[in-house]
């Protein structure tokens, strides 16, 4: 039992050693930045789809969404989506899809830019976070820019006139490698802003997280209602489940 | 009918539309003989809840299967999409398909915890082998039921799950590799797999179960419930015939298997509206991603209910004989009855010895779980390796730990102490 314990132990110890050395790209700070979504900001999540219809509709779709649906869950009046999200061809009840061929796409970048109906969900926030903070230049790559969370990514900066174009510092490190020789690693350890964008840090920031926000409710539209409805219905199960016990406990009186 | 407590009482006569009915089908004796006049002994406890839990499980991913089938397209070019348009499209669309998904989960903790129950009573022991059998059996289609359930929304873990679990077959000498493309029914796992999988998994397997439930249930009334002392009832009854440590099944039981309802909807209704995916142990990241035959995801792990044998089957450098030792990891079980020869059926009258024993093997298999969801490299596959010798460690000691260790006295009665 007690070395069962100690095993456990020691498994335990290795996967937090491993999860940090398991992630990918260069290492480095920028592995630990998180989004911090905030699902319940409706004004985050309508900045959001303003900004995912200026700067991303050009090339991603969000396939499995309409623009009416999105409309209704984000409380904007049918005016206002017509002159400020929809585009000048689609109907309302349109899926969002984005007027790029797929095979323009692959041709012009070398892989066709995915569509982002499920990005949060099948990547995480934090690594759609991640990649649009830590795109540096990189004169070796066609779009000048490379990418710490996907490195060698196909797609330019697009937000670089917001947010600015930076240079990446790395630093050689030696750590210990599989049978104890040391191996240098090449670890990122911070950004320098080489060209301002338009936008300060904590904006560029805060416009990321708004974008960051609507996909994650673009992930799963239902998710506010869910929770606002799973409120009641835990409420209701409890209720009833304290009634179930003061029935059994009536009935359980006469068992000796 | 005699039930299981030997009383061979027959309902009260009824008049009037059910004495009208009862004279030509059996309702009210039906009634007596499996719900008011069953006996069951009182002092069950908290493992007690997972059998009656089971059934409800059953049937939520009954009803909620056959809204998901009115909406789900099973083909290789819709299936994806339709799960989508389920998730957003179709009313209270997400509540449905979180609730089955979900419901494949909760089907195996309450399954496993109900498995427990048996090992810490040794609820399988003679007169009950058939029963523990049956369930066994039931187990096993519930593990086709849920991996052919997995495939059905055709992620990218959906198809590259198929793919490492149907090659299995392939191991096996001679007929493998043919195999392996009848049961596909392509070269590639594809839109005939998928179709046959719906198949199995909506109508063939579903009836199945059903069936071996009835037979679990008909067994057990047979027989009788074990109870946490392990002792008979039927040894000891009153002047009426009626075992003096039992009570009616109906209302006793059903008032208190409601509460379990309860308890178990509350954790349930939690993990659907809160937390559906459960951080990506109930339903996985890279299935949110359609399947792609030409990107396979970093990691091809089973759900979690799965693990504990993938673990056993990577544990062996060898596949052919990875493949083996994961079946015989699930047969094992069925000789459970045979294994054990303690005289004592629960672990309550037994040794020090035979508590840790068991006590190890619960471990090991949670050990052998968490293993199965981890990369296998480094010192993961050294504690495969590890736990995959204590698991069959645990089977083949039986025999002389319950034989040496489980032969002390037990009471008379069952303990109970009325609240």
């Amino acid at each position: 039992m007690r070395t069962k314990i100690v095993l456990l132990a020691a498994a335990i110890a290795a996967t937090h050693g491993l999860v940090a050395s398991a992630a990918t790209g260069i290492p480095g700070d920028w592995q630990h930045w998180s989004a911090e979504v905030e699902i319940n900001n409706l004004a985050s999540r309508q900045r959001g789809a303003r900004n995912f219809m200026s700067y991303c509709s050009g090339c991603h779709s969000i396939k499995y969404l309409r623009y009416s649906r999105l409309a209704k869950d984000l409380d904007i009046a049918p005016e206002q989506l017509q002159k400020f999200l929809l585009p000048p061809d689609a109907k309302s009840s349109d899926y969002m899809t984005t007027s790029m061929l797929a095979s323009d796409g692959a041709a012009w970048f070398g892989t066709a830019p995915p569509d982002l109906s499920l990005i949060t969900r099948s990547k995480g926030a934090d690594y759609v976070y991640r990649f649009l903070k830590t795109f540096y230049l990189d004169p070796g790559k066609p779009s000048g820019v490379n990418n710490l969370a996907l490195e060698g990514t196909a797609m330019p900066h697009v937000l670089s006139s917001l947010q600015g174009l930076q240079s990446a510092v790395f630093r050689n490190e030696e750590i210990a490698g599989e049978g104890g020789e040391p191996v240098t690693v090449k670890t990122w350890e911070k950004f320098q802003l080489d060209v301002p964008g338009t936008l300060s840090a904590a904006e560029y920031d805060q416009f990321v997280g708004d974008l960051i926000n609507f996909l994650q409710y673009a992930g799963e539209p239902a998710q506010v209602d869910r929770q606002k409805l799973g409120v009641w219905v835990v409420l209701f199960l409890l209720v009833f489940t304290l009634l179930a016990y003061l029935l059994k406990r009536e009935y359980w009186r006469d068992v000796r | 009918m005699a039930t299981a407590t030997g009383s061979s009482t027959s309902a009260p006569k009824s008049k009037g539309l059910l004495g009208w009915i009862d004279e030509r089908l059996p309702v009210s004796q039906f009634v007596h003989d499996h719900l008011t006049g069953y006996y069951a002994p009182k002092n069950f406890n908290f493992w007690y809840y997972f059998g009656s839990l089971a059934l409800l499980v059953f049937v939520l991913q009954i009803f909620t299967g056959i809204f998901l089938t009115m909406h789900y397209k099973p083909s290789e070019l819709a299936a994806f999409d339709s799960v989508e348009y389920i998730m957003r499209e179709v009313e209270y669309g997400w509540l449905i398909r979180y609730m089955h998904s979900t419901g494949a989960s909760a089907f195996f903790i309450v399954v496993y915890l109900h498995m427990a129950r048996a090992f810490l009573y040794g609820s399988y022991k003679r007169p009950r082998e058939l029963l523990w059998l049956i369930g066994m059996l039931i187990y096993l289609a519930l593990m086709a039921e849920a991996f052919m359930g997995y495939v059905l929304p055709w992620g990218n873990m959906s198809f590259w799950g198929a793919q490492v679990i149907v090659n299995l077959f392939g191991t096996i000498p001679v007929v493998g590799p043919g195999l392996v493309e009848w049961i596909r029914g392509d070269f590639g796992i594809g839109d005939a797999t998928l179709n046959r999988f719906f198949s199995f998994h909506v109508i063939a397997i579903p009836f199945a179960l059903a069936m071996l439930i009835v037979l679990h249930l008909a067994a057990l009334h047979t027989t009788g419930s074990n109870n946490p002392d392990g002792v008979e009832i039927k040894k000891n009854k009153d002047k009426n015939g009626l075992p003096v440590d039992g009570i009616p099944f109906h209302p006793y039981y059903t008032v208190k298997d409601i509460v379990g309802v309860g308890v178990f909807l509350t954790l349930f209704a939690i993990v659907v509206f809160f937390t559906p995916t459960l951080g990506g142990l109930f339903l996985e990241k890279p299935n949110f991603e359609p399947a792609n035959a030409l990107s396979t995801p970093e990691h091809i792990a089973p759900v979690w209910y799965f693990t504990a044998f993938y673990a056993i089957l990577r544990a062996v450098p060898d596949q052919q004989m990875g493949a083996l030792l994961m079946l015989l990891a699930v047969v094992a079980f069925f000789f459970m009855p045979w294994l054990d020869r303690a005289k004592n059926n629960s672990m309550r009258y037994r040794g020090t010895l035979s508590k840790v024993h068991l006590g190890m093997f619960f471990v090991t298999f949670i050990v052998l779980s968490y293993l199965g969801l981890q990369p296998a490299e480094g010192v993961y596959v050294l504690l495969a390796r590890i736990f995959t010798t204590l698991y069959f460690a645990y089977f083949l000691l039986l025999p002389f730990i319950s034989k040496a260790d489980g032969n002390g006295p037990v009471p008379e009665r069952v303990t109970y102490h009325a609240h």
